[in-house]
């Protein structure tokens, strides 16, 4: 479904690139954690996968189509296919939590009957059944991701996308979370985490793609996380 | 999956959305609407200025006459002719010197004795009252008929067309420049105001790009904010400046000068000039956010 071909991305900033000749395949229904330390080049990769930014040299292909060369409008269908889910959240603060998951139907403008049976769906899915009215800030960072994740998924994407789901929730939590990611993946939506918990990746057992310096050091189709760094 | 990218959904939405941005931001959108009223009342103050100098000046030009005087041995029926097929005369009348007389008399309140001077006696000449169509025309028109034969000179109100004429064009100069000003400071006030209510949702802005937004789906509601400002802002312009015309026109109807000044009050004016300020007053607004948007609002 989604391939990277000798794929680099420099920022002006640095002298290596943050992602340096990555070729890879995903396809359609599997599991990925992108692992590897901080600066490995894994949130550059999130971000080409969601094309926030453009490869230096390379080809992404989704789905058979360059998405280098996508119009405006390809990119906002892209974009509609892909469910986001990010480290801090990104709820908004006054939006209660029926109106955050509401807020990704609206944005794609779908009607209110259509809304009203959706939101409710994607919150039993995380749980959170019962905390409709309850407001971001007051919330636990476990809820608060499971509301970004009922965000993500209320749109039945192809593709979630979670940098770090985990960065800002406890232990327990954490493990919940990736449950949850696997139930999603289950269903048949191909998932893509990057992550430095390890010992949640080494107790999962799914593909693993290992960065260094914007390389890949290891592509394990049921790996850990390992302890080489 | 639905690509739908701006439907009727998305219309509601955005309509909510820049409401409640509009309540969020409630004393920032006041004080901007109600400068927005201020020089827009100021505007709306000049048209109707405007309005009524225009109807003055067309109360004058229909009053200015072409005098024209002919020798004793004019063929007057031949120049009526000619006055008839001249571009330019509303009407003509002829005045023979006898009636030239009894007008003069009247004029005069009879205080004078006049009766030595009926008949062969009278020292006036026959003469044609002219009605120009328009008042820039009869210095034109006058000199035409100045080269009938038969016409010994012809008078009119030179001066005070002259100074019609002037004071119209200096006006609407005036006019121009102040409503430019006015509609260029309305739509910075708005840019500002877009600007501040853009910064304050620069979050909301980012997750609506990763939810999948659509460009004019996130720009919208800001135009939209902006010609309801605009909008207000002509509103509260319009209800002032109605009352205070209002006040005017009926001061004016009780004082003597009303015999010289008559305000315009026919609706059919009126109307389309405040509802036309209306529209204006929302276009500026769109525009104004618009222009910020485009500016502040990187999507």
């Amino acid at each position: 479904m989604i391939e990277f071909r000798n794929v680099t991305k420099s920022y002006n900033n640095s002298n290596h690139p943050a992602v340096a000749n990555v070729s890879l395949r995903v396809e359609r229904g599997e599991f990925i954690f992108l692992v590897g330390p901080s600066g490995a080049g894994k949130s550059t990769i999130m971000k080409l996968l969601f094309r926030e930014i453009m490869p230096t040299t390379g080809q992404l292909f989704f789905i058979k189509r360059n998405i280098i060369n996508f119009t405006e409008r390809d990119i906002l269908k892209y974009r509609r296919l892909i469910g986001m889910v990010f480290q801090d959240f990104r709820l908004l603060k006054q939006k209660n939590v029926y109106e955050n998951v509401a807020f990704a139907l609206e944005v794609l403008g779908q009607s209110p009957r259509k809304i009203r049976q959706k939101v409710p769906v994607a919150l039993e899915k995380v749980g959170l059944t019962g905390k409709e009215k309850a407001f971001p800030s007051e919330l636990s960072g476990g809820e608060a991701q499971r509301v970004g994740i009922a965000r993500a998924i209320v749109k039945d994407p192809l593709i979630i996308l979670a940098d770090e789901p985990t960065g800002n929730v406890d232990r327990d939590n954490s493990k919940q979370i990736m449950k949850l990611f696997e139930s999603i993946n289950e269903n048949g939506t191909t998932v893509i985490v990057a992550t430095h918990a390890w010992d949640l990746v080494d107790r999962m057992q799914k593909r693993v793609i290992a960065l260094k310096k914007g390389r890949i050091i290891r592509d394990e189709q049921y790996g850990g996380y390992a302890t080489e760094y | 999956m639905e690509v739908t990218l701006l439907n009727i959904n998305s219309l509601g939405y955005c309509l909510r959305q820049s409401i409640v941005s509009i309540y969020r931001n409630f004393w920032l959108v006041l004080v901007t609407a109600g400068i927005i009223a201020v020089s827009l009342s100021v505007f709306g103050g000049l048209l109707l200025i405007a309005v009524n100098t225009g109807q003055i000046i067309r109360n004058v030009e229909s009053n200015v006459e072409i005098a024209i005087f002919l020798y004793d041995e004019a063929n007057a029926e031949e120049i009526q002719f000619k006055l008839d097929n001249l571009v330019g005369v509303r009407n003509s009348t002829f005045v023979p010197k006898e009636q030239g007389l009894e007008e003069f008399r009247k004029s005069m309140n009879m205080a004078i004795p006049l009766d030595g001077l009926s008949g062969k006696n009278n020292p006036l000449p026959d003469l044609f009252r002219v009605k120009a169509v328009r008042a820039e025309i009869v210095p034109e028109l006058a000199r035409e008929i100045q080269e009938f034969p038969g016409v010994e000179y012809v008078e009119y109100g030179e001066k005070v067309i002259d100074i019609l004429n002037r004071v119209t064009g200096w006006l609407n100069t005036v006019f121009l420049v102040i409503s430019s000003l006015l509609a260029l400071g309305a739509i910075f006030l708005i840019m500002t105001t877009i600007r501040i209510s853009v910064l304050s949702r620069q979050e909301e802005i980012g997750i609506m790009k990763y939810l999948g937004a659509s460009n004019s789906f996130i720009r919208f509601p800001f135009i939209l904010e902006g010609m309801v400002i605009g909008w207000l802002g002509t509103l509260s312009a319009a209800l002032v400046l109605g009352v205070v015309y209002y006040r005017l026109v009926v001061l004016l109807k009780q004082e003597a000068l009303a015999f010289f000044v008559q305000p315009v009050t026919d609706m059919e004016i009126l109307l389309p000039l405040l509802i036309g300020l209306l529209v204006i007053g929302t276009l500026l607004g769109g525009l104004g956010s618009m222009v910020s948007i485009h500016r502040h609002l990187k999507v």
